[in-house]
């Protein structure tokens, strides 16, 4: 019986100190191949020191019709942003 | 909004620079256009592994042993990015292998000619390369995300390839005459065939302003092919060979090297299949592809089987637990 190997989606730490970012998917028949799998495909050049494969069918996207309703609100709250407070030139280091 | 509206919506985004990601909408002559240009790049990817291929074992050094392996592994990689980036678009893997191996599919059709010595290696890490390169630096920003990344990937890869083939042209041209002679011939047989991977002049190319307009190309065919005989011209003459073309010469007014007609029918014929190596190709694709269903299939049952396994020992490990405050 036929059966396609399921998807996977990649994410790779390029270095310590900095976050695990998705570089693309590939497919594999469980966690372990996916992850040996995702060394030869995307580090074969060193640009990677922790990879994290997670099967694609589990990822939860927002949608893009939600874009207005998630984000926008957002965009008028310019009271979070440090430049919306003036205060006088001569107060220094805050 | 109404299908005007989104498509408006679409181009303003493509105008504006803004790209298109894979669950934003998009046209659907946009999404099967990418489909099939993202997977017949692919398919050129992994079929273009078998003429280099064809030379691994009999590599004349170790050191050029180890870069043409790495580089017929780096194309199985270009693949494998542009199939996952062709499967963002809705469509599985596998149907796209089935419409390669078994359907109409295409594939770049450079990778039709055999490599009769190893100076065909130096040539189409050169040449073959090199036309890909020119080809593929705009596609990094095709205005289709997940395309545009993987080739960003791609180009960082290619370089690499370009440098090991000049390099063995290069061996080949500082060597006795016969090995001058074997890089001349080599040349002699991919210049062509390299001019043809840019496809068809402008005006035979009707889906070409289609793609321009949605920013999935950037240049147009002959641009690219023109950019692309202006730098390898040069690089021929450090060599010291040239190229098998009496009409070759510089036009100070254009500012840029006129070039003889290419033999488009010889590029229709070899597109429809009847180029030396077609039948070639596709049956070792084929055989691959069918002779390895059994492993597929066994990794798929293993895996199944152990996940069973670890289910029932995770069972076994921790019990329902029971009411002990009773
Ligand atoms: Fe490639
Ligand atoms: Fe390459």
């Amino acid at each position: 019986m036929k059966k396609d190997w399921p998807l996977w989606e990649v994410f790779i730490r390029s270095k310590n100190g900095l976050h695990h970012k998705h570089v693309g998917s590939l497919h594999a028949t469980d966690a372990q191949m996916a992850i040996e799998n995702a060394r030869d495909v995307y580090t074969r050049r060193s640009e990677g020191v922790s990879l994290w494969v997670v099967e694609s069918k589990y990822i939860t996207a927002s949608s893009p019709n939600q874009t207005e309703s998630l984000f926008e609100p957002a965009d008028d709250k310019i009271y979070r942003h440090p430049t919306f407070y003036s205060l006088p030139d001569e107060v220094k280091n805050i | 909004m109404n299908a005007e509206q989104l498509e408006k919506t679409f181009q303003d985004k493509v105008d504006a620079e803004i790209r298109i990601e894979p669950r934003d909408w998009m046209p659907e002559a946009y999404r099967k256009t990418l489909i099939r240009q993202i997977s017949q790049h692919a398919h050129s990817e992994i079929v273009g592994m078998l003429p280099e291929g064809n030379w691994i074992t009999r590599a004349p050094s170790l050191r050029r042993k180890v870069a043409l392996l790495a580089k017929v592994q780096d194309e199985a990689g270009h693949g494998l990015y542009l199939y996952s980036a062709a499967e963002t678009l809705g469509v599985e893997r596998e149907t796209l292998i089935d419409e390669y191996l078994y359907g109409n599919a295409k594939y770049s059709s450079i990778f039709n000619y055999p490599t009769l010595n190893w100076a065909d290696i130096g040539a189409i890490g050169w040449l073959v390369d090199g036309a890909a390169i020119m080809n593929q630096v705009p596609l990094c920003r095709c205005s289709y995300g997940p395309y545009a990344r993987a080739m960003v990937r791609i180009c960082k890869e290619e370089s690499f390839h370009q440098r090991q083939g000049y390099e063995i042209m290069l061996t080949l041209c500082r060597g006795s005459e016969a090995q001058k002679a074997m890089a001349q011939d080599a040349l002699n047989r991919w210049w062509w065939p390299s001019l043809m991977m840019f496809g068809p002049h402008d005006s035979d190319s009707p889906h070409s302003e289609q793609s321009m307009k949605w920013k999935i190309k950037r240049l147009s065919n002959d641009e690219l092919r023109q950019r692309f005989v202006d730098v390898t011209v040069e690089q021929a003459h450090f060599l010291g060979i040239a190229i098998p073309d009496p009409d070759l010469r510089w036009n100070e007014e254009r500012g840029h090297y006129d070039f003889g007609p290419i033999n488009w029918a010889e590029f229709w014929d070899v597109v429809k299949g009847n180029g030396p190596c077609n039948r070639d190709r596709i049956r070792a694709r084929r055989k691959a592809h069918e002779e390895g269903q059994w492993v597929r299939d066994a990794a798929m049952a293993y895996a199944e089987k152990r996940k069973a396994r670890q289910t029932a020992a995770e069972a076994v490990a921790s019990p329902t637990p029971v009411a002990t405050y009773s």
